[in-house]
């Protein structure tokens, strides 16, 4: 098994006339993904990789029904991508788009409640199921099915993990980035419990980093309901305070969200914290045993 | 995005938040014109970017004309440091008129991560840094998330104030909650907020931080930016669109993502050194790009080595390998350079760079560069 999406989940694109969204869309289905079709207004009626483009995702949904959505759209109008898609029915949103602004996402998040989705990113590489599906941006080929849930508010730190599991083949269940902003969607808690309990999955591998309390949160979470072995590294030991790096969300501010705090808890939990981002792969493959 | 207390409290006046009279000065010789034209005493205040003005002497109360004209003019040229730019010359000061302080508040509106919502502080210890009150009397500390029950006289009650006081607070509050969502703001700080002796309710200081995601929408707030208050470093990357940050250490790195970017300084730090930067050079980055962000990086005169470390996924190898050597080709670099690639078309980056007749240490993984960085 896998969490959040497998073979049979069916996708549309919301963006996917666009130059990220087009290329994106095409390496999912390269992968395997059940591209349905997607979304772009006023590009209605045309086609893009031999799938219908719809004006509007209400119109893509009473024609193809599918499970899932991801969206390229600019950060401008982004939650209201957001908005729509969960108001037509969708029950998975994937938003890829760095740079929403937070009051935004408020509204956006409003609107994922209310009609029951469930709202992965934004500013996130999205998710992958390893030879089954994939629904984001992350390099296709370093994954690998198998047994390690991977959990991350980055990117290429995720690819990082990835790579040296697959190298010391050690493949992994689903991999998750659940994004690098303030307002995210669906957080560690989420996660750390569907891999929890998700039969397939061993072991789970969580990377975080500064700024906010989210890992000192899912430190608590980890103590009371994880029993699966969990590693974990926390970027930004060496970031200065005050300072937004890169992540929208990576800010140390008044002393609080700093990568010692959160190690601590981790800790704390039992959790295998990596001082050395070298040493995930390795550890997890230890935890394993 | 900051900006200074004079424009913060020039939006203030727009949202019907009571400041006291005051003027901006930047040069000298408007000194002594603009302190005769206004009312005794007066306080003079640096216009920097920073949270402790006071304590380094860039906030001084003056009783009479002669003694506020010598304020100001050392004030309008002392060094202080700035949250941004390090130690920075006084460009500009504010003279305001002093009030009749019977008690100070401290007032904001913030964005509440934990709650992912807009929070009201509020607490009758102004004038402290609220970080220290927090630590030292917490129970001074009213805070209350606004949501769509809020009711700012339920809050403000509390604080024990006449019903004159309290209507003057709750309409503050609304008022600044306005500007909150009218202009993306973070932060709305006030401290101090304070009660004269004429029961009034005047803020004497003005914070503003504004989402730098929403600004595209406010260009009466981008307008307000102060370059001299940037890095010049920083400003330069902000023009190729890189995501640079300036720091003190002698390692520079470039990498692609701002996780693996903050790892790579982990890394560098493990190795018993410190980064000379931050830089993501993002996802797509073109050889150009790469160029720019290498150019930059080695403009830095403190480096002992470069490390580059890339996650080839969108960004592929290739392209990097040639940015680096157009750029390495262009510039007479002294400093060994170490480069770890992986992902897509590594291969053909890594013979563009083994062809280049340049030196480059490449290493295969992080355990390696962790190695070879402890040992320059």
């Amino acid at each position: 098994m896998s969490i959040f999406i497998n073979k049979d989940t069916t996708l549309i694109v919301q963006g996917i006339t666009g130059k990220e969204g087009s290329f994106h869309a095409q390496s999912c289905l390269e992968y395997g993904t059940k591209l349905l079709g997607g979304v772009t207004p006023n590009k209605g009626g045309t086609k893009i990789l031999d799938k219908n483009v719809y004006n509007s995702v209400k119109e893509a949904v009473k024609e193809l029904n599918p499970d899932a959505s991801m969206i390229f759209v600019p950060a401008k109008f982004a939650a209201g991508a957001i908005i729509e898609a969960a108001e037509a029915g969708i029950k998975l949103i994937v938003c890829i788009t760095e740079g929403i602004p937070i009051y935004d996402m408020f509204e956006a998040k409003r609107a994922v409640k209310l009609n029951g989705a469930r709202l992965i990113g934004p500013n996130c590489p999205g998710l992958i199921t390893p030879e089954e599906s994939k629904i984001g941006i992350m390099p296709s080929s370093i994954h690998k099915k198998g047994c390690v849930g991977v959990v991350s508010r980055s990117g290429t730190l995720t690819y990082e993990a990835v790579y040296q599991l697959t190298q010391l083949g050690i493949g992994q269940t689903t991999c998750i980035g659940i994004g690098g902003d303030p307002i995210i969607g669906t957080n560690f808690i989420d996660v750390l419990k569907a891999f929890q309990d998700d039969p397939e999955t061993k072991a789970i591998c969580m990377i975080g980093e500064i700024g906010g309390s989210a890992e000192e949160e899912a430190a608590e979470f980890i103590k009371d309901y994880v029993k699966k072995p969990v590693v974990s590294f926390i970027a930004g030991l060496s970031a200065p305070e005050g300072k937004r790096m890169g992540h929208a969300g990576a800010i140390i501010s008044g002393g609080k969200g700093t990568a010692a705090s959160k190690m601590a808890a981790l800790s704390s939990s039992g959790v295998r914290v990596c001082k050395n981002p070298a040493d995930l792969g390795i550890t997890i493959k230890e935890a394993l045993i | 995005m900051k900006i200074h207390e004079y424009q913060a409290k020039e939006l203030f006046k727009q949202y019907s938040v009571k400041v006291p009279e005051s003027i901006l000065c930047e040069k000298r010789e408007d000194i002594e014109k603009t302190i005769k034209s206004m009312k005794m005493p007066v306080v003079i205040k640096a216009q920097v970017h920073s949270g402790a003005r006071g304590k380094a002497g860039g906030v001084k109360l003056a009783q009479d004309y002669i003694s506020a004209i010598k304020t100001a003019n050392e004030i309008l040229s002392m060094e202080l440091k700035s949250s941004q730019a390090g130690i920075k010359k006084v460009n500009k000061i504010l003279i305001e008129e002093a009030v009749n302080i019977d008690k100070e508040l401290y007032l904001s509106l913030t964005f509440d991560r934990a709650k992912e919502g807009i929070s009201l502080i509020i607490s009758t210890q102004g004038g402290m840094e609220i970080e220290e009150v927090a630590k030292t009397s917490p129970d001074k500390i009213l805070t209350q998330l606004i949501d769509n029950n809020f009711n700012p006289m339920q809050t403000v009650k509390k604080l024990g104030f006449s019903e004159e006081i309290n209507n003057q607070i709750c309409e503050i509050i609304n008022n600044l909650y306005r500007l909150t969502l009218e202009k993306d703001a973070t932060l709305v700080e006030i401290n101090p907020l304070v009660i004269t002796k004429d029961n009034e309710v005047i803020a004497i200081d003005a914070k503003i931080n504004f989402d730098d995601n929403a600004i595209f929408r406010h260009e009466d707030i981008l307008s307000l930016k102060d370059e001299s208050e940037e890095n010049p470093y920083e400003l330069e990357a902000q023009k190729y669109g890189l995501n640079y940050i300036k720091l003190d250490g002698t390692i520079g790195c470039m990498v692609n993502g701002a996780g693996l970017a903050m790892a790579t300084m982990d890394v560098i730090k493990l190795s018993g050194k410190e980064a000379a930067n931050f830089l993501d050079v993002g996802g797509g980055a073109s050889s150009e790009k790469i160029e720019k962000a290498f150019k930059l990086l080695i403009s830095d005169k403190n480096l002992e080595a470069v490390f580059i470390n890339i996650f080839g996924g969108i960004l592929r190898c290739d392209f990097l390998a040639e940015g680096v050597k157009n750029a390495i080709k262009t510039l007479n670099v002294k400093v060994p350079v170490i480069v770890r690639m992986e992902g897509t078309n590594k291969e053909k980056g890594a013979e563009i760079l083994n062809n280049s007749g340049l030196k480059f240490k490449v290493v295969k993984d992080l355990k390696e560069a962790t190695e070879v960085i402890k040992n320059i």
